[in-house]
Formats: structure tokens, C-alpha cells, sequence
């Protein structure tokens, strides 16, 4: 496929590879942003072909693994009323709550479907006006303006029997909440590419300076990735600490303004609690006054609901380039996808779940 | 989740802006796409799907810049030194 297929060639990443090796004279710890990014650097072997000097530790950029756990068990309060059709992207169905999850409501005969996109939540909606019908809007800035045109789309439509329940995250607040932290060993980001297609580049200038940590924003592709390592290494040997583009192909630097535009006529901006790393201020999106009557939330009196995590579970040292899977004891024993303790493990871009599939722990015999 | 990939668009339809969709080809595999948020896409485009919705159109000059760098390099490395043995091939890692 065209766009895609170019930006696997194996001679092109080896020698994005050895000019990195030719340039790095120290040690530096690099953190890629996106969920995504850790799965193709495990998946394509990306980091054992860098130099030793080099390190990649896996950010918190994986919406499935911080959607906190009260918000999971408000989903399954929702989906097990009866009449309610709840609609949910496929990965957030195996995600555990504190008791269950969605997928063992939908087995106990709750209407849960999988949706491909947010719009085919709202025609679900339009074909059953006698049901109600709820999305779970999760994402990050990339899934928001989708998200945010469902209810743009049922508002217009006048659609009562619609309702999403949000848990919108934020990145650059999360970048600065590591970069803050007083044991942060980032020296650098790969930002991420469709994150910043939606927004654009300039909010991430100010966090590039206050912290002096070079930010280059990247796709996902092989050569994408080694090529926005070799972009952070030469700013970090140089001593630079600028924002760049490597993913200019779809990143413009004021990004999407038509997406932006709904989002923020949907969304304003309020803090957020992210599962594995706690609350963190203005670091999320929730409906503005105008839409809180799609507030699945409200509709279904299930805003209240607290919960907290797994003390074992180190998820929280993980996401914030602390620890890596393996320095985890209950790593591939108590904590497997099949049953995760916590945030990394429960989604296939979590750092945990990545290492799982392709670097299995080595079981003694 | 932020997973997006590219597709050419192959037709348009509707006219008011919100509305505006059309049908794009993800090598070979056609779906129906969004594209309020890619006002200027036309026929025959590379946008980046998400979920449903173009987020952008594929800049094909900027496309070109990586491999315009790369073909540098390698016009430097030429010059310093023969060229070494073919890379190995980069092949996904499979899955346990």
C-alpha cells in the first residue's frame, strides 16, 4: 500500500540505524508518547538495532490502558441496564473493571456491540429510537473529533435516545506531568503524529523549552520511527531543544482547524484521573454545558461511582518510563492479558501487553 | 487506538460540508469514509483514516522529503566507502 509499505523497507531503517549509531557519543533516554509506537518498535525489533547508548522507555500514550478503572465499571453499569445498547470500540470490551467486564456483560445478555466508528453508534441510535444508546468515547486528541461528531451529528438529528460516556485524555499534559516528576530520566520525546495531526505542533513549543527536552513528532512506520530517533539524538548531541516534524506527510503545524473546531464546540477541557498514574489537572476533555444532555454519565446516574487499583500492579512506574515490564514480579505470572492486574497489560499498545506477545518471560523448567 | 492508515479516495458525495463522505480504497479494500474534517480532499487523494474519518491529506512532497534524505545519506556513505553487505530483511516478530 502506497504510504505505507515504503516506510517498512528494511534498508532504509538499517540505515537510519547506522547514522544514529555514528552520531550518538552518550547515553540518552528517549520516551515515544504513543501506544502505537511502543507496538511497532517490540513488534519490528526497532529498539535492538539501535546503539547501546540508546534507550526507549514506553509512554503513557495508550487510551485503553489509563481509562481508569471507575469509568470501566461505570461502562458495565450502564451496559447491564436493561434496554440500553452500549457500543464500544472492540478493545475496550476485555478491559477488567473491579468485578467483570463488558464482554462478560454482553455473554449474561446485554446488548454490547463493537462499532468500527462513533457514527455508527448514532445510526444504531436512529434505527432504535425505543432503546437507549450509549457509546464509550475514549481516546486521546485523535479520536476526538470523530467522537465529538456523534453528538454534534445526533444534536442536529434531535436524537433523545443517544448518550456518550466520555473519557477524553490529554497529551502534552501527561508529557509534562513525567517530565515534572522528580525521578524523570526522559531526556526526550517522540511525540505523537496523529495526536498532532488533529491539534497541530505549537502547544508542545512551551514544554520543549520550560524543560529543555527536544519533541519530534512522529508516524509509526519503521523508518518514521528510526528516523524521529535519529531527529531527537542529533538535537540531543547538539544540545538543541526544539519541536520538529519528522511526519510532515499529515502533521501540519497548526494542525486540523475544521476538527478543532468541533471538538471544542463538544469539549472543554477539566482534570482527569488516569489509571496507573492518578489525577492530573486539565488533562482531559468532557462535554461542554451545551451537550451535557448526551452525558451518559448524568442520564444514567453513575458519575459518583470511585475505584482504585491493584496495589501490586507497577503500571504507574511504567507509564512514566520508570520501570520496564520485565522489572515487574508479577510480570507474565499473576499479570497476563488474559488476566491483567492493571493499565499495560489490558490493552495490545500497552508496554506490558507488547513484551507479553513478542518477548514472552523466560518460564524456568 | 490512534492507529490510522491510508486510503485514496475514490468518490465523494454530499455537499454540505458536515455531511461531505465518499468511498476510500485501503489497497483494494473500499469503505465508507467521512470526510468533514479534509474539506479540500478531491478525488483521486491520500488521506489518513481514523475510525471513519479522514484526519488529513497526505502531503506528498513532504512524502518525499524522508526519502530524499535518505538518498543523500547514501550518496554520502557512497562516497566514503563501498557499499557493505544488503541489510537483513525487517520482518515483524511473531506473535506468542
Amino acid at each position: 500500500m502506497k504510504y505505507l509499505d515504503e516506510y517498512r523497507d528494511s534498508a532504509a531503517t538499517h540505515r537510519l540505524a547506522a547514522e544514529i549509531k555514528r552520531v550518538t557519543t552518550k547515553p540518552w533516554v528517549i520516551m515515544e508518547v504513543c501506544g502505537g509506537q511502543t507496538h511497532s518498535i517490540v513488534k519490528f525489533g526497532i529498539d535492538e538495532l539501535l546503539p547501546p547508548e540508546i534507550t526507549l522507555v514506553h509512554g503513557p500514550g495508550c487510551p485503553v490502558c489509563v481509562t481508569p478503572l471507575e469509568i470501566i465499571d461505570r461502562a458495565i453499569t450502564i451496559a447491564s441496564q436493561p434496554g440500553v445498547i452500549f457500543c464500544s470500540f472492540g478493545d475496550m470490551l476485555r478491559v477488567p473493571g473491579c468485578h467483570s467486564d463488558l464482554l462478560s456483560v454482553k455473554a449474561a445478555g446485554g446488548d454490547v456491540r463493537i462499532v468500527y466508528s462513533p457514527m455508527d453508534a448514532v445510526r444504531i441510535a436512529r434505527e432504535n429510537p425505543d432503546r437507549q444508546v450509549v457509546f464509550f468515547a475514549v481516546g486521546f486528541e485523535t479520536t476526538a473529533p470523530p467522537n465529538a461528531m456523534s453528538v454534534h451529528q445526533a444534536k442536529r438529528e434531535g436524537l433523545t435516545n443517544f448518550s456518550i460516556l466520555v473519557s477524553h485524555v490529554l497529551v502534552p499534559p501527561a508529557m509534562e506531568a513525567i517530565l515534572s516528576s522528580p525521578n524523570c530520566r526522559v531526556q526526550a520525546f517522540l511525540a505523537a503524529g496523529h495526536v498532532c495531526t488533529v491539534m497541530g505542533t505549537t502547544e508542545y513549543e512551551p514544554i520543549a523549552k520550560k524543560y529543555h527536552a527536544p519533541i519530534v513528532v512522529t508516524g509509526f512506520e519503521p523508518v518514521d520511527i528510526m528516523h524521529g530517533v535519529l531527529m531527537v539524538v542529533q538535537q540531543l548531541e547538539s544540545g538543541r531543544a526544539e519541536v520538529e516534524n519528522q511526519y510532515a506527510r499529515s502533521v501540519r503545524k497548526e494542525g486540523n482547524p475544521p476538527a478543532q473546531q468541533i471538538v471544542h464546540e463538544v469539549f472543554r477541557v477539566i482534570p482527569r484521573k488516569w489509571r496507573g498514574i492518578g489525577e492530573i489537572p486539565a488533562s482531559g476533555w468532557g462535554l461542554t454545558p451545551e451537550y451535557a444532555a448526551f452525558d451518559a454519565e448524568l442520564r444514567f446516574g453513575v458519575a459518583d461511582h470511585r475505584a482504585d487499583e491493584s496495589p501490586e500492579c507497577i503500571s504507574g512506574l511504567i507509564l512514566q518510563g520508570l520501570k520496564k515490564p520485565h522489572e515487574c514480579p508479577a510480570f507474565g505470572t499473576r499479570c497476563t492479558p488474559e488476566r491483567p492486574l492493571g493499565a499495560t497489560m489490558v490493552s495490545s499498545e500497552g508496554a506490558c501487553a507488547a513484551y507479553y506477545r513478542y518477548r514472552p518471560p523466560v518460564v524456568a523448567k | 487506538m490512534c492507529l490510522a492508515i491510508p486510503g485514496k479516495i475514490l468518490s465523494v458525495a454530499g455537499d454540505e460540508p458536515l455531511q461531505r463522505s465518499g468511498r476510500v480504497s485501503f489497497g483494494g479494500v473500499v469503505k465508507e469514509v467521512n470526510l468533514a474534517y479534509v474539506p479540500d480532499a478531491v478525488i483521486g487523494d491520500y488521506v489518513i483514516v481514523h475510525v471513519g474519518f479522514a484526519l488529513s491529506k497526505v502531503d506528498e512532497e513532504e512524502a518525499r522529503q524522508t526519502f530524499e534524505y535518505l538518498r543523500q545519506m547514501g550518496e554520502l556513505e557512497e562516497l566514503a566507502a563501498p557499499p557493505g553487505p544488503a541489510a537483513p530483511p525487517l520482518v515483524p516478530k511473531p506473535s506468542h
